[in-house]
């Protein structure tokens, strides 16, 4: 998802290592880049200067240069930086009040907060065992409160009924008496979208505001905005005291860099992401996590906790040691498919891997899309023991034998073979690397 | 208010908080490394991208300026004409389209870029002078997108084809041409759902539906207009990239000028691309969606 920060991280510093040791030019270079990566990233301008000004003394000097892996130890502070900035602590959603509790999202036009007022509903469901209404005060978008409704009828959560021509406020009070009279739990206020400069606009947001008295002013933001991350959250945060942001479209290409520009200039957390368009793709905003990502080094405590809701022990522990003893084979590829169909597919896994964000670029390009991990289980069921514990003996004949069992062409299979020799590799690269033990303790730690 | 004044007062309301700054560096400093520094940075917030803003900045650097003569004039003339030189060409005339009957006009672009609210503007364009207009609801995922199309079909009164939720987007461009072409319409408009560039299967989608309207029309879509959002970064590049794979972009068309984005993208885009623009959106009325004027634009990205 921030891949392409990530990779821009990955090539200055692959850069930087080269050299035996930094000197203050090298410094200068690497953080020019770093500037311009974080620029080329969306990051916001003065978010970036900040960041570099904070660096820059840091990397210059004995730390530095007297480190073995020079490399290794700007990371680290550019990390420390950017956690720093992102907010260092996970915060969860403010539901202590008097029920109804009140939650209100606020935001740009078109920034999600139709599908985020559904997704938080049933997050809150969920997680907090609390029943939510739905309210829709859009009196301005055609068919607004319609979509707010249809989400909620879909997905079982209790919406207020359309009344035409009523007022945002006088829709907000009706949603207070219906709450209190049906002993929901909380109500989510979904608000119309306005630009941050239109006063009468912004002044609704602030009486609605004062009425419903929100344990939670949400500004739902998306991820793929421009330099104007910061005024916009900003004049959102004056008008209506901001308490956290909701990250949205987290799954597109971008490259997340509205995230640190609008931590840095409100001080707001981010408590939430939305990572697709289903109701169940939001996840909780981890900001250390983020930073690694950011930084290529890998959501690894994000992928643990997500794998071991799902995963089978012994499975993992299987691979684990086939990894350890070098002996992957296919039929370890076919558990790790299935667990990664579990996981949110390969995108889900890739991206919290260190240093892979090339390889799925790769895939990307290649167009790897979900149906690939049903097409390749269904090939790898089609081997014999003997082939999936030893791919290489797969020849012409063979392949198409598979090819009628599992119906796939054999250009299909040969990529499969493919890829299955590029993992492999990667994996004997990673445990090389430096590594004496074997496989890197944080990539072992991944599949627990 | 005529139609230039209207553009440019909302690009001006959307220029004026940077446009102080560009204001300010502008009289109290000479043209040295600093204030080039200064420049660049201004047109880095202007969310123009850091290749272009650089190439900007080269080309202001060699160029001379008497401190003596007006200096703020010239520079902005610099400015606005490099610009202008890259975008002029790239102007596109809606009353210029082709002249097919039914003319078929295929909207994408991302989620919440503007899609439906563009389409019932544009609607309203080129529904003049008599043309018969009909809007094909293939968004059929969102919920209730349908119905704010609707609404829009209402308000401007124009035709419109639909299906149930979640029936599938190709065949409701398919009905909605057929339903053009038997009825002799000027104008198809096509509502697209909103899709994430990096989404193999809803580009896919979207080929589909390209491809389905070519049985009735071998030529349409005649135009496919890409949405882009003014508050977007430098992600619209790849959505230009990405979209422009499936089918050939003939004109782009940027929303929600009327916030404090300058949408300085386009300038990035323009320059890579060479995609025609078509109009920019400069606020919700239905009104607000003025043709693309290159020199406006360029005045506003620039100008105080």
């Amino acid at each position: 998802m921030f891949e392409n920060l990530t990779n821009k991280f990955e090539e200055i510093f692959s850069s930087l290592k080269k050299a035996p040791s930094l000197d203050e030019a090298q410094v200068d270079e690497g953080l020019r880049k770093i500037r311009q990566a974080l620029l080329e990233a969306d990051v916001a301008l003065p978010v970036a200067k900040e960041l570099i000004k904070n660096i820059k003394p840091k990397a210059i000097g004995q730390e530095i240069i007297r480190s073995t892996t020079p490399g290794q130890m700007i990371i680290k502070v550019v990390f420390d930086e950017i956690v720093k900035i992102l907010g260092d602590t996970n915060s969860e959603i403010n539901l202590n009040a008097v029920p109804p509790v009140c939650l209100m999202l606020v935001g740009l036009q078109g920034s999600g907060k139709t599908t985020t007022a559904a997704k938080l509903a049933k997050y809150i469901e969920k997680n907090n065992k609390k029943k939510s209404l739905l309210v829709s005060l859009d009196v301005y978008r055609p068919a607004a409160q319609e979509q707010l409704n249809i989400l909620g009828e879909k997905n079982s959560i209790q919406t207020l009924p359309i009344v035409k021509d009523q007022l945002p406020i006088d829709i907000a009070k009706r949603a207070l008496n219906a709450a209190s009279l049906s002993g929901v739990d909380t109500i989510i206020f979904d608000t119309a979208g306005r630009t941050q400069i239109d006063l009468s606009m912004m002044n609704e947001i602030k009486e609605i505001k004062s009425l419903t008295n929100p344990t939670e002013t949400i500004l739902v933001a998306d991820s793929l905005t421009g330099q104007v991350a910061v005024n916009v959250a900003q004049e959102f945060k004056k008008a209506v005291d901001l308490s956290s942001i909701i990250l949205t479209r987290v799954d597109g290409d971008g490259r997340g860099g509205a995230a640190l520009s609008m931590k840095f200039a409100t001080n707001t957390p981010i408590k939430f992401m939305g990572t697709g368009e289903k109701i169940e793709q939001f996840d909780v905003f981890y900001p250390d996590r983020i930073a690694n990502r950011i930084l290529g080094m890998g959501d690894v405590v994000s992928l643990v906790e997500k794998a071991t809701q799902d995963l089978d022990e012994e499975k993992i522990k299987k691979t684990e040691e086939s990894l350890k003893s070098g002996s992957f084979s296919m039929e370890d590829y076919l558990n790790q498919l299935r667990q990664m169909k579990k996981m949110g597919g390969m995108e889900g896994v890739l991206s919290m891997l260190p240093g892979v964000s090339k390889i799925k670029k790769q895939m990307d390009n290649a167009n790897i899309d979900e149906n690939i991990i049903k097409i390749n289980e269904a090939i790898i069921l089609s081997m014999t023991k003997e082939e999936r514990l030893d791919p290489k003996i797969i020849n012409g004949s063979r392949k198409k034998r598979i090819s009628s069992g599992s119906g796939a062409d054999t250009a299909t299979i040969n990529k499969l073979l493919k890829q299955f020799k590029m993992m492999t590799n990667m994996m004997k690269k990673m445990s090389k690397g430096g590594h004496k033990d074997g496989i890197p303790p944080d990539i072992l730690n991944q599949l627990k | 208010m005529g139609i230039f004044d209207k553009f440019k007062l909302g690009l001006s309301k959307s220029s004026k908080n940077i446009s102080s700054g560009l204001n300010d560096l502008i009289f109290k400093r000479k043209i040295d490394k600093n204030m080039l520094d200064e420049l660049e940075d201004f047109l880095i917030q202007s969310d123009v991208g850091t290749e272009s803003a650089r190439e900007l900045r080269e080309k202001f650097a060699n160029t001379k300026i008497d401190p003596k003569n007006s200096e703020k004039d010239k520079i902005f003339k610099i400015f606005s004409s490099y610009v202008c030189e890259i975008l002029k060409p790239l102007e596109k005339n809606l009353e210029n389209l082709n002249e097919n009957k039914p003319n078929v006009i295929l909207i994408a672009g991302v989620n919440g870029v503007g899609k439906t609210t563009t389409i019932g503007k544009l609607g309203k364009i080129l529904g003049q002078n008599n043309k018969k207009i009909v809007f094909g609801a293939a968004d059929t995922f969102r919920a209730a997108a349908v119905d704010q199309l609707e609404i829009w079909a209402k308000k401007i009164n124009a035709d419109i084809i639909k299906s149930e939720e979640g029936a599938d987007p190709a065949s409701v461009a398919y009905k909605s041409l057929e339903h053009a072409k038997n009825n002799n319409f000027d104008y198809l408009l096509i509502d697209t759902a909103g899709r994430l560039q990096n989404k193999k299967n809803l580009m896919d989608e979207f080929k589909k539906i390209t491809k389905v309207i070519k049985k009735i029309d071998s030529h349409a879509p005649h135009e496919t207009f890409l949405i882009l959002d003014a508050t977007t970064g430098q992600s619209a590049i790849n959505q230009v990239e990405e979209f422009k794979k499936i089918t050939p972009i003939t004109g782009i068309i940027m929303t929600k000028l009327d916030g404090t984005a300058k949408g300085g993208i386009l300038l990035a885009i323009g320059k890579k691309f060479k995609l025609p623009i078509v109009a920019l959106g400069m606020g919700e009325k239905e009104d607000d969606l003025q043709k693309f004027n290159s020199e406006y634009f360029s005045d506003a990205l620039m100008h105080s």
